[in-house]
């Protein structure tokens, strides 16, 4: 054989070997939660709020969890959209290509990126505390919509630079402003990369636990205002965890099953919105 | 043969950075006429053509001076508004970009962006224009379907009927037969020769033959320098400059 066909076959195994070790993360993480949440997961689980004694393994469930998980990333991710589209929309749209605004941005959302999701945590307590503010649903949507803010713009502005720049002159060459071009037409051709953009940062916004344990806090009821704490599925998995009671630990991987079906739906939610929206894109 | 102007451009220099995509351009841009502009590549043919609607603002560190007058108004004096000067002129481009919309939205989207909102007058327009276009036939029964869908022949006809429907004055056409096959460039050529009775037409072309075809006055460039500009039958026929005679014979490309 030659060297350049030992070469070749050396790196398809090395691809293979690369491909196994992601997929088997997945279906082990799937496996041990569904194995070991399934048998705990009952009706009860999805549809009550803890009663009293439930960390115990006395009667209950995660539904104030469930409520306040997606309040908060459904928050957080409304608050972060309206933000990020506004900041990429200016970087393609208004800044000019050379700007050093433009540069520093993303640079900045790099940074961003790179910090811990406790730090986030932590920030949004000193605000917290400045503003006299309690931990509250509120609070914990901030601190979320700051975690998710970076990953989210990141990944619109990777989308919108792919827009071909003839996009842009076609609609100015009508007498299209900035404005009118940037959202009739740019977003237009960009929504099915904005929506995974989206759907990504709710994922990632659903799942920390960091951010929201001194922000959000955590509370046995349904949360019904944003200026009262609200419980969420991560810190729920957590504190289940963290009894020496068997059955409550079984509880806990059945919470993590009810939050990964969440985070599953919601990606082949995208998939289909995603296809759907795509038929318009101009290649 | 006598020609009203239409564009008059005066002394137009362009930059980009360092580099000058235009020297000094002085002409004259008849009205209600096809003028086509030619030369070798990379000699600012689309550059000139994109300064009538100041697209070349959108590049980066583009420098413009000069001057270009369109209705006695210089269009390059900073009190002009932008979207008012490009209102009066369509775009073809080399290869046709619809918008990520509708067939009808495509069209519509021109007219609404100018202020109109009734439905009815919308889809009188865009009738309207898809038949000027003479692509009515074609997409009549599914003007609600992607435009992307449509093959790039019908695509550039589309973006004519969208360029059409805001009203413009002038059609400037950047190679735009360049992505076509030869059936549907000769429809567009088609629609340019009926056009050109209520429109000013201006076309970058780098076919010699489509020149010859559509030319009613021919611009000829080279290196960023106006070399020669007359009467079609004038520069195709009989040039007076050399390089004019040497591009024609297919010397220089």
């Amino acid at each position: 054989m030659s060297r350049r066909n030992i070469e070749e076959n050396v790196f398809k195994g090395l691809m293979v070997v690369s491909t196994l070790i992601i997929l088997s993360t997945l279906v082990l993480i799937l496996a041990t939660v569904t194995v070991k949440g399934l048998p705990a997961l009952n009706l009860a689980m999805i549809t009550q709020t803890p009663k009293g004694g439930y960390y115990l393994g006395k009667e209950g469930g995660v539904l104030n969890a469930i409520v306040g998980s997606l309040y908060l990333a459904g928050g957080a991710t409304l608050l972060a959209i309206s933000i990020s589209l506004v900041v990429v929309l200016y970087l393609n749209v208004y800044a000019k290509k050379d700007s050093h605004l433009a540069a520093f941005t993303r640079f900045s959302f790099d940074v961003l990126w790179g910090i811990p999701s406790i730090v986030y945590g932590a920030f949004g307590f000193t605000i917290m505390i400045f503003f006299g503010l309690r931990t509250s649903l509120l609070a914990g949507i901030i601190a979320v919509s700051l975690l998710i803010l970076p990953i989210m713009s990141r990944a619109m502005d990777e989308v919108i630079r792919m827009v071909p720049e003839e996009l842009f002159d076609a609609s100015y060459a009508l007498g299209a402003t900035r404005l009118e071009t940037a959202f009739k037409v740019i977003a237009r051709q960009a929504l099915p990369g904005i929506l995974t953009a989206v759907l990504v940062a709710f994922g990632r916004g659903i799942g920390d636990a960091a951010s929201v344990i001194f922000t959000a806090g955590f509370t046995d009821s349904i949360p019904y205002s944003l200026f009262r704490p609200a419980a969420t599925l991560p810190l729920a998995i957590f504190f289940q965890l963290g009894t020496p009671i068997p059955e409550v630990q079984d509880r806990a991987y059945a919470s993590a099953l009810i939050l990964t079906v969440i985070i599953l739906i919601i990606s082949v939610v995208s998939r289909i919105l995603t296809k759907k929206f795509t038929k318009h894109i101009v290649k | 043969m006598e020609f009203k102007t239409h564009i008059s451009v005066q002394n137009l220099d362009v930059f980009y950075g360092k580099e000058r995509a235009l020297k000094d351009i002085t002409v004259d841009i008849p009205d209600k006429k096809i003028t086509v502009i030619i030369g070798p590549s990379g000699c600012g043919k689309t550059t000139l053509l994109k300064s009538f609607n100041r697209l070349v603002d959108s590049m980066d560190e583009v420098k413009v001076s000069g001057k270009v007058f369109l209705d006695g108004e210089n269009i390059f004096d900073p009190k002009v508004e932008i979207t008012h000067i490009r209102k009066k002129m369509g775009l073809l481009s080399q290869k046709p970009f619809p918008l990520p919309m509708s067939i009808y939205d495509n069209v519509a989207y021109g007219p609404r962006i100018h202020g109109i909102k009734e439905k009815k007058e919308l889809e009188r327009i865009v009738e309207h224009y898809l038949k000027q276009a003479s692509l009515w036939d074609e997409v009549k029964d599914r003007l609600y379907a992607p435009a992307s869908r449509l093959s790039l022949g019908q695509q550039q006809r589309l973006c004519l009927a969208r360029g059409l429907a805001v009203e413009p004055e002038i059609i400037l056409g950047d190679e735009p037969t360049s992505a076509l096959d030869p059936k549907s460039s000769q429809r567009i050529e088609q629609r340019f020769l009926e056009l050109k009775r209520e429109y000013t037409i201006v076309i970058v072309t780098h076919i010699l033959r489509q020149a010859m075809r559509l030319a009613d006055y021919v611009v000829f460039l080279y290196l960023g320098e106006l070399i020669e500009h007359g009467p079609a039958e004038d520069i195709l026929v009989d040039p007076k400059e050399e390089m004019t005679k040497e591009y024609i014979k297919g010397i220089i490309s």
